[in-house]
């Protein structure tokens, strides 16, 4: 089967070419999706790429979850359809509510760009399967406002039901509460990942190809699948 | 009331203001010469600021010549000086246009906002070429690092150009930060931009075919930098001189990034006659480029432009420099279509008006005409000056005050030799810079090959045939202090050495030439210098020179800044992979030191930081230069080595130490036969480099030295195994026989602990 995995952009959107370049090594077709699309042009899932979606004005990714193309792919993602957000992807998803939590800016007050390590903590969700349990990765760290926070209840449920999926280690690069790096819906379709796994993809441009897993998960799931 | 056309014909008596807008009487007079009556106010907006030294180069026009006059014959060079930036044929169809540009100034009223509109205005040169902007680099040079007022300035460039190059989605692969008294009330923020596109989608900034239309698009206009050109470009900061210091730009990067993506469209969509950004000057220098580039005529209804703010004087309007604002020449029948593609990116586009073939440029404000002129009289045909220069009285002395070992004392024990290693290695200028580029992107794109601290920055073009491009910027403004001649030669000799060490071949270069007041005629000497330098030096290695930028007027009072032209090498490389980066990895790698070193201290880092500076810098050798970099682009192409790193500030010692960082993998070194440990370690002799070579390869590579006349002295061996027996059992150690040893974790301390120190975690 040929897996289809759209990737949005809104206008702001930086990383998306990166994400369709992943996509694209991992052995899946990447479908460009636009921000004012209607439809999702039968994509088998989707990638919600970084970069500033129009300007983070407001708030980091607050307007994007009105854009026509958001509202077919929150009820969707609802029911099933896989979703990764990286970075604003993953600001996206939290203020859509697709995802608990917040992402507020980094507690040093700097942007920071760096090549972060990392621990897999769950393999369950349709992104992490292709990881072994533990598996410690390198992919790069590149945000502004990429504190995670949520309530002490919240944190307890994520970490109780296995949808921490990744934690920084090495020193957490931004104040994220319990060194939380990402994060599941409790069906394990939906994923936001504040590092970019679609900048280590290739030997020459990435600090590894660590990034790889994330993107042949979803494609086993849905060859698998069909 | 409107100053009309007809006003000033009526009122060739009325009082202008043409001094407090920065011209003088004569230029004044040319105008009035020009136009046959007194001008408009409007006009007098046009001319003050086309006619200031930022936007009229007209000071050091007669310098410029050079670069021209001098080129080396070349088949590269697809455009060249003149347009808003060079492009270079990189092979196989692609194309490059890079430059860089100076925000100095407004930097240093405004840091966060002067650096980030620094970087959106050399992007929008590069887009105005057709170009898709792929990387961008900053040059840094700022007062001493514990200064309170570099405390002030640069964390707020860092974040800006951080701010908005993060925003724009654009990889920032390198530049430099440099640290001198000299600069400490002058800083420089430089800013390069580099973008490919395929040959035919260059596009020129020119009003052709009457009767077509002019759009302006992007931001609306509204009152910030009004005179910032002018005033903010061509004025010091004097202690006691007048409020000068009008509003700095304020940047807003997603409406570039908008602004990117929608001209790139209009273009690629072959909707675009002519096409000009709007940069110092605003609306003033873009039609009347355009006019003076094409047909010679342009009709321009003024009230037509977007407003931010309804109050704004036609006169204003004229001078505002809103950022993110481009124009574009369109045919009337495609017009619709790019206005549609404009919406696509909520793009505002308005048509102001039209190309004629009258030899004017008319500007109409609510029906009346307010600027009727010849183009070319304001873009292209302003005063030139040939200022009077002469060698400075000081030049002399300076040179002869060379820092022997009698004049300042040098470390000879081994105990003093580690320390002098670590001194240099904390010493700012020559620190990890990650403070700094951990607040830029450099992954974005997915193309960077290389970046900072490699020797140059490094970015695929051509995902397909790995084709890629590298380019670096570099300048010791304490060497062209010295001898600004030999100094310019020097900073184009790092750049080039830098792109060569990369694998890359140098094909051209660009600069930006930051001097004090060229009223002054020792400042005017050191910038003829540096630029009969630089061509002479361009046309020696075979590279021209694209394009490049002037800041005058660099200094506090009557000190001047040294001078600092900063030269970018720009180079290229058939495969990517290819790329030679600066870290070994295997044991039993050999490391080769190429060239010949020289006891040559004068202007080094050492010496810097005995704060001492006099003397002749290092001896220019180009031939040996160029034999330099055709030897590492072979030894890269044909595999035979596996690192290599330029041999700059710091010396042999420096250079090693930051292979070793960036390794994190042990290495022995042994000093030479017949040469000085401390001249070997710490000389900053140039033509050199040093080149990690596998055993396999040793034959091959020192064969080919030989053959090309190049010495190649063997004087380390990589090995990750050093620690148990110099006692650091565990840990990787670099050992340097009879000398010293130290643990790279140590050396590591002392590199990177110096700018959080100073400017916070």
């Amino acid at each position: 089967m040929d897996a289809r995995i759209g990737v949005v952009t809104f206008p702001g959107s930086l990383d998306d070419a990166d994400a369709a370049r992943a996509i694209r090594i991992a052995g899946a077709t990447p479908v460009a999706l636009w921000h004012g699309d209607a439809n999702l042009h039968d994509v088998d899932a989707v990638v919600l790429p970084g970069g500033f979606s129009y300007g983070d004005y407001l708030r980091c990714g607050a307007i994007a979850k009105f854009a026509p193309v958001m509202s077919l792919i929150i009820e969707k993602a609802q029911v099933g359809l896989p979703v990764l957000g990286i970075c604003n992807g993953f600001q996206i998803l939290c203020e859509s509510h697709l995802l608990p939590g917040a992402l507020t800016r980094n507690d040093h007050q700097h942007f920071i760009c760096r090549d972060q390590k990392l621990r897999i903590e769950s393999t369950e969700t349709l992104w992490t399967t292709d990881f072994a349990p533990g598996q410690e990765i390198i992919i790069p760290l590149k945000n502004g406002e990429g504190g995670f926070v949520a309530s002490e209840a919240i944190l307890d449920e994520l970490f109780a039901e296995n949808r921490v999926i990744a934690t920084y280690l090495d020193g957490n690069p931004n104040g994220s509460y319990r060194d939380i790096a990402g994060i599941s819906n409790k069906a394990g379709n939906v994923v936001g990942l504040m590092p970019h796994p679609e900048h280590a993809v290739e030997e020459l441009t990435g600090p590894t190809t660590d990034g790889i897993p994330f993107f042949t998960s979803v494609l086993k799931s849905l060859v698998g699948a069909s | 009331m409107t100053d009309t056309v007809d006003t000033a014909k009526e009122s060739p008596d009325t009082e202008q203001p043409w001094a407090e807008l920065g011209l003088k009487q004569d230029e004044y007079e040319s105008i009035k010469e020009i136009l046959g009556r007194r001008p408009t106010s409007s006009e007098l907006a046009m001319y003050s600021v086309m006619w200031s030294e930022h936007c009229s180069y007209k000071s050091s026009k007669v310098h410029l010549r050079q670069f021209g006059d001098k080129a080396p014959k070349t088949d590269v060079l697809l455009v060249g000086i003149g347009e808003n930036a060079g492009v270079v044929d990189i092979g196989d169809g692609w194309a490059v246009t890079f430059k860089v540009e100076s925000h100095n100034h407004p930097s240093y009223v405004e840091p966060y906002q002067g650096a980030a509109t620094g970087v959106g205005g050399i992007v929008r040169d590069i887009i105005s070429m057709g170009a898709r902007p792929i990387a961008i680099m900053d040059s840094l040079r700022f007062g001493p690092a514990d200064a309170p007022d570099t405390k002030r300035v640069l964390p707020g460039v860092v974040a800006g150009i951080g701010g908005y190059g993060n925003c724009l989605g654009l990889p920032n692969i390198g530049g430099e930060l440099v640290f001198d008294e000299s600069y400490a009330g002058n800083p420089l923020v430089n800013a390069l931009c580099i973008g490919s596109m395929k040959h035919e989608d260059i596009h020129l900034a020119s009003a052709k075919g009457v009767g077509n239309l002019v759009v302006l698009y992007g931001a609306r206009t509204g009152g910030d930098g009004i005179g910032g050109v002018s005033v903010l470009a061509s004025e010091t900061f004097d202690a006691d001189g007048p409020a000068k210091r009008p509003s700095v730009q304020v940047g807003d990067p997603f409406m570039e990034k908008l602004l990117i993506e929608a001209t790139l469209e209009v273009l690629h969509a072959g909707l675009v006659e002519g096409i000009q950004d709007l940069g110092g000057a605003g609306i003033s220098c873009a039609t009347s480029e355009l006019a003076s580039n094409g047909e010679g005529g342009m009709h321009v209804y003024l009230d037509r432009v977007l407003l931010r703010d309804a109050s704004l004087s036609p006169e204003e309007i004229l001078m505002s420099e809103s950022q993110e604002r481009m124009c574009a020449v369109v045919t009337p029948e495609k017009i619709d279509a790019f206005m549609v593609l404009c919406k696509k990116w909520d793009v505002e586009a308005v048509v102001i008006g039209a190309v004629t073939d009258s030899g004017r440029l008319v500007i109409e404000w609510h029906g009346e005409t307010i600027v009727d002129v010849p183009p070319r009289s304001v873009a292209h045909d302003g005063p030139v000056y040939n200022r009077p220069f002469h060698r400075p009285s000081w030049q002399d002395a300076l040179q002869a005050d060379e820092p022997t070992g009698e004049r300042i004392p040098r470390p000879s024990t081994p105990e003093a030799l580690k320390q002098t290693l670590i001194d240099l290695i904390s010493s700012p200028n020559l620190v990890s810079k990650s403070w700094v580029t951990s607040q830029y992107d450099r992954y974005v794109m997915g193309n960077t090959i290389l970046a900072q601290p490699e020797d140059a920055g490094m970015i695929r073009v051509d995902e397909e045939s790995g084709l890629g491009v590298a380019i670096s910027t570099d300048c010791n403004s304490r060497f062209a202090k010295l001898d600004p001649y030999a100094g310019a030669q020097l900073a184009l000799a790092e750049s080039y050495r830098n792109i060569s060490v990369a694998g890359a071949k140098p094909l051209a270069v660009t600069n930006c030439l930051n001097f004090g007041s060229p009223e002054d005629p020792e400042v005017m000497w050191q910038f003829a210098q540096a630029t009969t330098g630089l061509a002479d030096a361009c046309l020696e290695l075979g590279i021209p020179v694209t394009g490049g930028n002037v800041s005058f007027y660099n200094q506090t009072g009557d000190t001047a800044i040294h001078p600092t032209p900063v030269v970018g090498v720009l180079g290229v490389i058939d495969d990517v992979d290819r790329r030679t980066p600066i870290a070994w990895e295997d044991d039993g790698e050999l490391i080769y030191i190429l060239g010949d070193t020289a006891d040559e201290f004068a202007g080094s880092e050492w010496a810097h930081l005995q704060g001492h500076l006099g003397g002749l810098p290092p001896k220019v050798n180009l031939p040996m230069e160029r034999l330099l970099s055709e030897i590492m682009v072979a030894a890269s192409r044909d595999g035979m080595i596996s690192a290599a790193h330029d041999v700059s500030d710091g010396g042999v010692g420096v250079a090693i130490t930051e292979m070793a960082l960036r390794a994190n993998i042990g290495a022995r070194f042994w000093i030479p036969d017949n040469i000085d440990p401390f001249v070997f370690l710490f000389s900053e002799s140039t033509a050199r480099a040093i080149a990690v070579i596998a055993r396999t390869e040793e034959l091959r590579f020192t064969e080919m030295c030989a053959a090309r006349g190049m010495s190649a002295t063997r004087f380390g061996v990589v090995d990750s195994g050093l620690g148990a027996d110099s006692g650091y059992p565990g840990e990787q150690v670099i050992v340097i026989d009879s000398q010293f040893t130290f643990t790279i974790a140590a050396l590591r301390t002392a590199n990177e602990a110096t700018l959080p120190a100073l400017f916070g975690g």
